[in-house]
C-alpha cells in the first residue's frame, strides 16, 4: 500500500466544476418551498426599494412645491411605515437563508462523516489523519457563503441583468449592442482567470491540508520531538509548509484579483455607447433623454454583473472544498456488507481458514495458502518473527481486510456472507494500538458494551486486575482520561483496553500483543482472572513472552506468510525445530 | 503574544500602498459622473464635437485606472494579510511547541489544531477585507458628510446625528456576537477533537463495530455547532435590518426636514434633491458596517482564544545562564528523588499523588541499568525526570556532576537518546524518521548503520524504495516489532552518550531481541538504561533495580537478585518456569 506523507499533495480526481456545483446546489433543492418564499420576499423588498425614490419625488414635486406641510408629514409617515415592513421582511428572509445554509452544512458534514465511518483501513492508513480532518471541518465550512449567496445573489441578480438587457434592447437595439459590446471580453477574461485559478485553488486547499496534517502529527508526537530536541527542525518544516500555504494562496489570488477587469469592460461599454450614439448615429437621431437613461441602465447592468462576478469568484475559491468532500463521498468502501447479507447468529467459535492467500497491495503476498481448523473453545498462539504475518491472520478473522483467495468461515458461515457488525460484535479484538478515548475510565470500558451496568464494568476491571490501579486514580472509575489515555502507562492502558474487551463478552477473543507491556506478575493474575470468563471461548493470542504462549492448546509458528510448525509447547520443543530455536533465544 | 496592532504596524507600508490605491480608486469613482456630464453638456448640447475623442479616451482611462487601482488595492491587502496571518500562525506554533509536557497533558491535539488553523483564519479574514472595507466605509462616509455640510450645514446635522447610531448599534451587536463567536470557536475545536479521536482510533472503532455510536456522538456535536451558528444568525438577524432601517429612514427624514427648510425658504429645491441623492449614497457604507461588525467579532473572539494559549508559559524553566557542556560522558546520578503529580478536577482540592519516593542510584559512564517493576510503578517517570519533561519535587539529578537544572534543555536532551514505549513515527520516509533531530548532520551511512544495529536493515532494504519508503502516520503498515526497531534505529542514529530503552523491545520476537541485546553490549561507551518486563532484556545489566509503588525494593545483579528469591526471582519463575524443568526441555544449562 502506498502511504502519503504530510508534505505530499493529495492526488485528486475531481469531477468537473459544473458537476460539482450542480451537486452542491442539489442540496438546496430540499428547501424549494423556503427558497421560493425567500425569492418572493426579495421581490417585495425590491419593490419597496423602488417606491422609496417615488416618495422623495412626490414629496419634492407635490408637497414641498405647494408648501403642504401636513401632506409632507403624512407622506413621511407612510414612508416610515413601508420601511418598517421592509425590515420585517428582511428579517424573515435572512433568518430563512441562515437556516437553510446552516442546515445544508449540517447535512453535508453528517453525510460525509457517516460515509467515512463505512470506509475501510485502506482509506485511513494511506493518508494522514490531519488531511481527512481538514475535509470534515475546513472544507465543509468553506461552503457556507457559497450556499447562502447562491440564493440571494445568483437568482435576483440574474433576473435584474436580464430585465435591464431586455429594456435596453426594447428601447434602442443598436445602442444596446454598443453598450454591451465589451461583454464578450469580460466573459473571455473571466473564463481565462477561472480556468487557471481553479487549479491554483485546488493546490491551495491541498497545501492547507498538508499544514493540517503536519500540525496533527507534530502535536501527537510532541514528546518524541522534545526528547530529540527537534523543535527547531519541526519549526522549519512548519515554516516551509506555512510558506507553501501562503504562496499558493497568493498564486491563486493574484489571478482572482484580476476580476476587477470588469471595470475596464464597463469603461469600454460606456465609451462605445457615446461613440456610437454621437459619431455614428448622430446626435439629432438620439434624444438626450435616451442617452442619459442608457447611461443609467449601464450602471444598473454592471452593478449586478459585479455582484455576480464576486459570487463567481467565491465559487471558484471554494469549489475546491466541495470537490474534496464529494471525492470522499464517492470513495466506495472495499469492505462492505453485500446486499441481502445475513446476520451471523450467536456463535460457538469455530474458525476455519481454507487456502487463504492475501496481499495488502495486490503485489507482494503476505500470506500464502494458509489452512487451519480451530475448534470452538481452543486457545491458539501465533509466534514468529516480527513481520511474519501474525497480525495479518487475526485481521482477516475479523474481516478488517478481504482475502484474495480462499475462504474464512466462522461456525461454518463464510464471513463475507454475514454482516460485518454481527461478526465483529461477537469478537473481542485487542489490537497492538489500544486506543482510549478522552472521557471517563468507566465510559472507556463501557465502549465494549454500551448498555453495561456499573457492576459489569467493575467486574470486568476486577477480572483483568485493572480495578486496583483504577481505584488509585483520583476519581476512581469517574476519572477523566486524557486523549489516547495520556497520563497512564502503556501497561495500564492495556489493562483498561482488556477490561473494555472483556465487558463485551466476546465469543472469539483476539489478543494481538495485548499484554506485552504488562509485567509478568500482573499478567499471570490477568490470565487467572479471565479464565472463568473465557471458559469455552476461542482465543487467538499473539505474544513474544514464553509465559504467555506456552499454555496455549496449539502454537502456530508463522514464517514468511506460511505456517511452519504447529503443536503444543511440549510437542514443539520435542521437535527441536523452529519453535525450539525461537524460544531458546531467551535463555542465552 | 504580540498584539494584533503590532503585527499590523510592522507592515504599515504595505497597508499604505493598498490604502493609497483605494483612495485613488474612490477619486476616479467621483470623476466618472463629471465626464458623462461634460459629454452631455459640451458635446451634445454645445456641439463641440472635437472634444468627444478626448472625453471618450478619458472614460476609457478611468476604466483602466479603476482596474489598476482596484487590482493593486486587493492584491496588497491579500498580500499583507496573508503575510501577517502566516507570521501569527508560525508564532503560535512556535509558542505551543515551546510549552512543557504538562500543557499537552491537558490540551487535546484536535483542539489545538483548530486553534492553529481555524482561529488564525478568522483573524486573517479580519486583516484582509474587513480592514480594507472599514477604511473604505470611513472614507466614503466622511466624503459624503463633507459634501452634505457644504450643501446645507443645518440639514447635515441630521445625518451627523443618525450615522453615529449605526456605530453604536455595531458596537452593541459586536458585544453580543463576541460571546457567541467564542462559543462557536470552542465548539469548532470540540468538533475537530471528536473527529480527530475517531480517525485516530479507527481501529478500535471498527474492532468493536461502534460506527453507529461514533456517528451519533459526532451528530450531537455537529447539531450543537449548528445551534450556535443559528444563535449567531438570530443576533445578526435582530440587528442587521436596523442598519438597513437607518439607511431607508435617512432620505425620508431628510426630505421631511429639508421640506420644512425649503418651505421656510432657507434652502432651494435643487439643493434638497442633491442632498437626498447624497443620503442614498450613504446606504452602502451603513449596511456594510453591519457585516463588518459581524466578521470583526468573529476575529476578535478567535484572537481571545489565541491569547488564552499565550497565557501559558513553559512550566519547566531553563536556566538563565546554562552551564555550557562540551563533552558528556554519561555518568548519571539520582539523589533522593521524589516526584508526585497533582491530581484532581479544577473544582476539587488538588491532591498530591506520590509517584516516586526517595529514588537514588548511580550509573557510571558506559554501564547498564535495568529497571523492572509492576505496571504503573513509576519506571517511565524516572525517564521523564531525566529528560526534564517534569520537575522532581525533591532531590537532584546529575549528569556528569552537573545538576540537570543548570543545563540548557537542548544540551540535556541532545545527549539522551530515548526509545519510548509509545512508538511514534511520522508519515515520512524511513530515513527522515531515523534522522529526527539531527537532519542536517546525519549521513545516510549513519542511518544505514543504525538500522543495521537495530536489526531493521533487513526488512527496510526488502522494501521497494528502501530507506525512502514513506510510512503511514504513526507507522501504520508496519508491524509492532518493525516500528520498535525503527525507533531504536532513530535513537542509535542520535549517537548520544546515554541510551534509554523504555519497554521498547516488547513486540520483538525472542531471536531478534537477542540480537539487539548483543548489539547493545558492544556500545561500551554508551550509558544504557533498559526498562523491560522480560528477564532476558535486563539480565546482563550491571545493576537491576525493582520498583514497587515508586520505591526501590530490590537492587543488584541478575545473580544476586536470583539468590534473593524476591520479585525478580518470582518473575523469572513465571517467565521461564522451574529452571530444572527448562534445562531438561531445552537440554542446556540455564543458571
Amino acid at each position: 500500500m502506498a502511504f502519503q506523507s504530510y508534505k505530499q499533495d493529495e492526488n485528486m480526481e475531481a469531477a468537473g466544476k459544473m458537476t460539482t456545483l450542480l451537486r452542491l446546489f442539489s442540496y438546496l433543492l430540499a428547501y424549494k418551498a423556503e427558497i421560493i418564499l425567500v425569492l418572493f420576499i426579495m421581490g417585495i423588498c425590491v419593490a419597496i426599494t423602488l417606491i422609496n425614490p417615488l416618495i422623495i419625488e412626490t414629496a419634492i414635486d407635490t408637497y414641498i412645491a405647494s408648501s403642504d406641510i401636513e401632506g409632507l408629514i403624512r407622506l413621511a409617515v407612510f414612508g416610515v411605515f413601508i420601511n418598517v415592513i421592509f425590515i420585517i421582511l428582511v428579517k424573515i428572509r435572512m433568518f430563512l437563508m441562515a437556516k437553510i445554509s446552516n442546515t445544508v452544512l449540517l447535512e453535508i458534514r453528517n453525510e460525509l462523516y457517516t460515509h467515512i465511518q463505512t470506509l475501510d483501513f485502506h482509506f485511513f492508513d494511506s493518508r494522514p489523519t490531519g488531511k481527512i480532518l481538514a475535509r470534515i471541518i475546513g472544507d465543509v465550512n468553506s461552503l457556507k457563503d457559497v450556499l447562502s449567496n447562491s440564493v440571494t445573489t445568483l437568482i435576483p441578480d440574474f433576473i435584474t441583468i436580464c430585465s435591464v438587457v431586455g429594456i435596453m434592447i426594447w428601447k434602442h437595439p443598436i445602442l444596446a449592442l454598443a453598450s454591451l459590446s465589451s461583454l464578450p471580453f469580460m466573459i473571455l477574461g473571466i473564463w481565462f482567470i477561472q480556468t487557471f485559478s481553479h487549479k491554483r485553488w485546488q493546490i491551495h486547499r491541498k497545501k492547507s491540508s498538508n499544514l493540517n496534517a503536519f500540525v496533527h502529527e507534530d502535536l501527537s508526537g510532541i514528546k518524541i520531538i522534545k526528547s530529540f530536541a527537534a523543535e527547531n527542525e519541526t519549526l522549519d518544516s512548519f515554516q516551509s509548509l506555512a510558506k507553501q500555504h501562503r504562496d499558493s494562496f497568493m498564486a491563486a489570488v493574484r489571478l482572482n484579483d484580476g476580476f476587477s477587469i470588469i471595470e475596464i469592460c464597463e469603461g469600454i461599454g460606456k465609451m462605445m455607447l457615446y461613440l456610437i450614439a454621437i459619431q455614428i448615429i448622430g446626435i439629432d437621431k438620439v434624444s438626450i433623454g435616451t442617452l442619459v437613461s442608457f447611461g443609467l441602465y449601464l450602471t444598473m447592468f454592471w452593478d449586478p454583473i459585479s455582484n455576480l462576478s464576486n459570487f463567481y469568484n467565491q465559487i471558484i475559491t471554494n469549489i475546491a472544498g466541495a470537490e474534496r468532500i464529494f471525492e470522499i463521498l464517492d470513495t466506495k468502501p472495499e469492505i462492505f456488507d453485500e446486499k441481502n447479507v445475513g446476520t451471523l447468529p450467536p456463535i460457538r467459535g469455530e474458525v476455519v481458514f481454507q487456502h487463504v492467500s492475501f496481499s495488502y497491495d495486490d503485489n507482494t503476498k503476505v500470506l500464502h495458502d494458509i489452512s487451519f481448523h480451530i475448534h470452538a473453545g481452543e486457545t491458539i498462539a501465533f509466534v514468529g518473527a516480527t513481520g511474519a504475518g501474525k497480525t495479518t491472520i487475526v485481521n482477516l478473522i475479523s474481516r478488517f481486510y478481504d482475502i484474495q483467495d480462499g475462504t474464512v468461515t466462522v461456525d461454518g458461515f463464510d464471513i463475507k456472507k454475514v454482516s460485518i457488525e454481527s461478526l465483529r460484535s461477537q469478537m473481542g479484538i485487542m489490537t497492538q494500538d489500544n486506543f482510549l478515548f478522552s472521557g471517563t475510565v468507566k465510559d472507556n470500558i463501557r465502549y465494549g458494551k454500551l448498555n453495561a451496568t456499573d457492576e459489569e464494568i467493575i467486574e470486568a476491571a476486577k477480572a483483568v486486575h485493572a480495578h486496583e490501579f483504577i481505584m488509585k486514580l483520583e476519581n476512581g472509575y469517574d476519572t477523566e482520561l486524557k486523549e489516547r489515555g495520556g497520563g497512564l502507562s502503556i501497561g495500564q492502558k492495556q489493562l483498561l483496553a482488556f477490561a473494555r474487551t472483556m465487558v463485551s463478552q466476546p465469543k472469539i477473543l483476539i489478543l494481538d500483543e495485548a499484554t506485552s507491556s504488562i509485567d509478568t506478575q500482573t499478567e499471570l493474575l490477568v490470565q487467572k482472572g479471565i479464565e472463568s470468563l473465557l471458559k469455552g471461548r476461542t482465543s487467538f493470542i499473539i505474544a513474544h513472552r514464553l509465559s504467555t504462549i506456552q499454555k496455549a492448546d496449539r502454537i502456530f509458528v508463522i514464517n514468511h506468510g506460511i505456517i511452519e510448525e504447529q503443536g503444543s509447547h511440549e510437542e514443539l520443543l520435542k521437535k527441536q525445530g523452529a519453535y525450539y530455536k525461537l524460544t531458546m533465544a531467551q535463555f542465552l | 503574544m504580540k498584539k494584533l496592532s503590532t503585527y499590523i504596524f510592522e507592515n504599515k507600508f504595505l497597508y499604505l500602498i493598498g490604502i493609497v490605491a483605494m483612495i485613488f480608486g474612490v477619486s476616479l469613482d467621483m470623476l466618472s459622473p463629471q465626464l458623462t456630464k461634460r459629454i452631455i453638456d459640451d458635446v451634445v448640447m454645445d456641439g463641440k464635437m472635437e472634444l468627444l475623442t478626448r472625453y471618450l479616451i478619458g472614460i476609457l482611462m478611468i476604466g483602466i485606472g479603476r482596474f489598476l487601482f482596484q487590482y493593486i488595492k486587493e492584491y496588497f491587502f491579500d498580500f499583507v494579510s496573508s503575510k501577517i496571518s502566516r507570521t501569527i500562525r508560525t508564532d503560535l506554533f512556535h509558542h505551543i511547541q515551546s510549552l512543557s509536557m504538562d500543557f499537552f497533558d491537558h490540551n487535546n491535539t484536535g483542539e489545538l489544531m483548530a486553534r492553529i488553523k481555524d482561529d488564525v483564519d478568522h483573524i486573517w479574514n479580519a486583516l484582509n477585507y474587513i480592514g480594507m472595507l472599514i477604511i473604505e466605509v470611513i472614507l466614503h462616509t466622511s466624503t459624503i458628510l463633507i459634501c452634505m455640510f457644504k450643501l446645507h450645514a443645518k440639514l447635515a446635522l441630521l445625518p451627523a446625528i443618525i450615522i453615529p447610531f449605526a456605530g453604536i448599534l455595531a458596537i452593541i451587536m459586536e458585544r453580543k456576537l463576541d460571546k457567541i463567536y467564542g462559543e462557536i470557536s470552542d465548539e469548532n475545536t470540540l468538533l475537530n477533537k471528536v473527529a480527530e479521536e475517531n480517525l485516530a482510533g479507527v481501529r478500535t472503532v471498527k474492532a468493536f463495530a461502534r460506527e453507529k455510536y461514533e456517528i451519533n456522538k459526532f451528530f450531537s456535536h455537529n447539531k450543537h455547532y449548528y445551534d450556535l451558528n443559528m444563535q449567531q444568525s438570530q443576533v445578526f438577524v435582530r440587528y442587521y435590518p436596523l442598519f438597513q432601517f437607518i439607511t431607508k429612514l435617512l432620505p425620508i427624514l431628510t426630505i421631511l426636514l429639508g421640506g420644512f427648510f425649503v418651505i421656510d425658504d432657507s434652502m432651494t429645491i435643487g439643493d434638497l434633491s442633491a442632498f437626498t441623492q447624497y443620503s442614498t449614497n450613504i446606504v452602502w457604507p451603513m449596511e456594510m458596517i453591519g457585516w463588518l461588525a459581524n466578521d470583526f467579532s468573529s476575529a476578535l473572539a478567535s484572537n481571545k482564544k489565541l491569547k488564552e494559549i499565550y497565557r501559558h508559559t513553559p512550566s519547566i524553566k531553563p536556566p538563565k545562564h546554562p552551564i555550557p557542556i562540551k563533552k558528556v560522558y554519561g555518568n548519571i546520578k539520582f539523589e533522593h528523588i521524589s516526584f508526585s503529580s497533582m491530581r484532581g478536577n479544577p473544582s476539587q482540592k488538588k491532591e498530591k499523588i506520590p509517584i516516586l519516593k526517595d529514588i537514588s542510584f548511580q550509573i557510571d559512564a558506559g554501564k547498564t541499568l535495568g529497571i523492572m517493576g509492576a505496571t504503573g510503578s513509576g519506571k517511565t517517570s524516572i525517564i521523564h525526570l531525566l529528560e526534564r519533561f517534569y520537575e522532581a519535587d525533591h532531590g537532584t539529578i546529575f549528569l556528569d556532576d552537573n545538576d540537570i537544572r543548570t543545563l540548557s534543555l537542548k544540551d540535556l536532551r541532545k545527549n539522551i537518546a530515548v526509545v519510548m514505549q509509545d512508538v511514534f513515527l511520522f508519515s515520512d520516509t524511513i530515513a527522515e524518521n531515523i534522522v529526527l533531530g539531527k537532519k542536517s548532520e546525519t549521513k545516510l551511512e549513519t542511518v544505514k548503520e543504525s538500522a543495521y544495529k537495530a536489526q531493521a536493515s533487513d526488512f527496510i532494504e526488502r522494501m521497494e524504495e528502501g530507506y525512502d519508503t514513506v510510512i503511514g502516520e504513526r507507522g501504520v503498515g508496519l508491524s509492532g516489532g518493525q516500528k520498535q526497531r525503527i525507533s531504536l534505529a532513530r535513537a542509535l542514529a542520535k549517537k548520544a552518550p546515554i541510551l534509554v530503552l523504555d519497554d521498547s523491545t516488547s513486540a520483538l520476537d525472542m531471536e531478534t531481541e537477542k540480537e539487539i541485546q548483543k548489539t547493545l553490549q558492544t556500545l561500551s561507551n554508551t550509558t544504557k538504561i533498559i526498562i523491560a518486563h522480560r528477564i532476558s532484556s535486563v539480565r546482563h545489566a550491571d545493576e537491576i533495580i525493582i520498583l514497587t509503588n515508586g520505591e526501590i525494593t530490590e537492587r543488584g545483579t541478575h545473580e544476586t537478585l536470583m539468590a534473593k528469591k524476591g520479585y525478580y526471582y518470582q518473575t523469572y519463575l513465571s517467565q521461564y518456569g522451574e529452571p530444572k524443568l527448562q534445562e531438561e526441555a531445552y537440554g542446556i544449562s540455564i543458571l
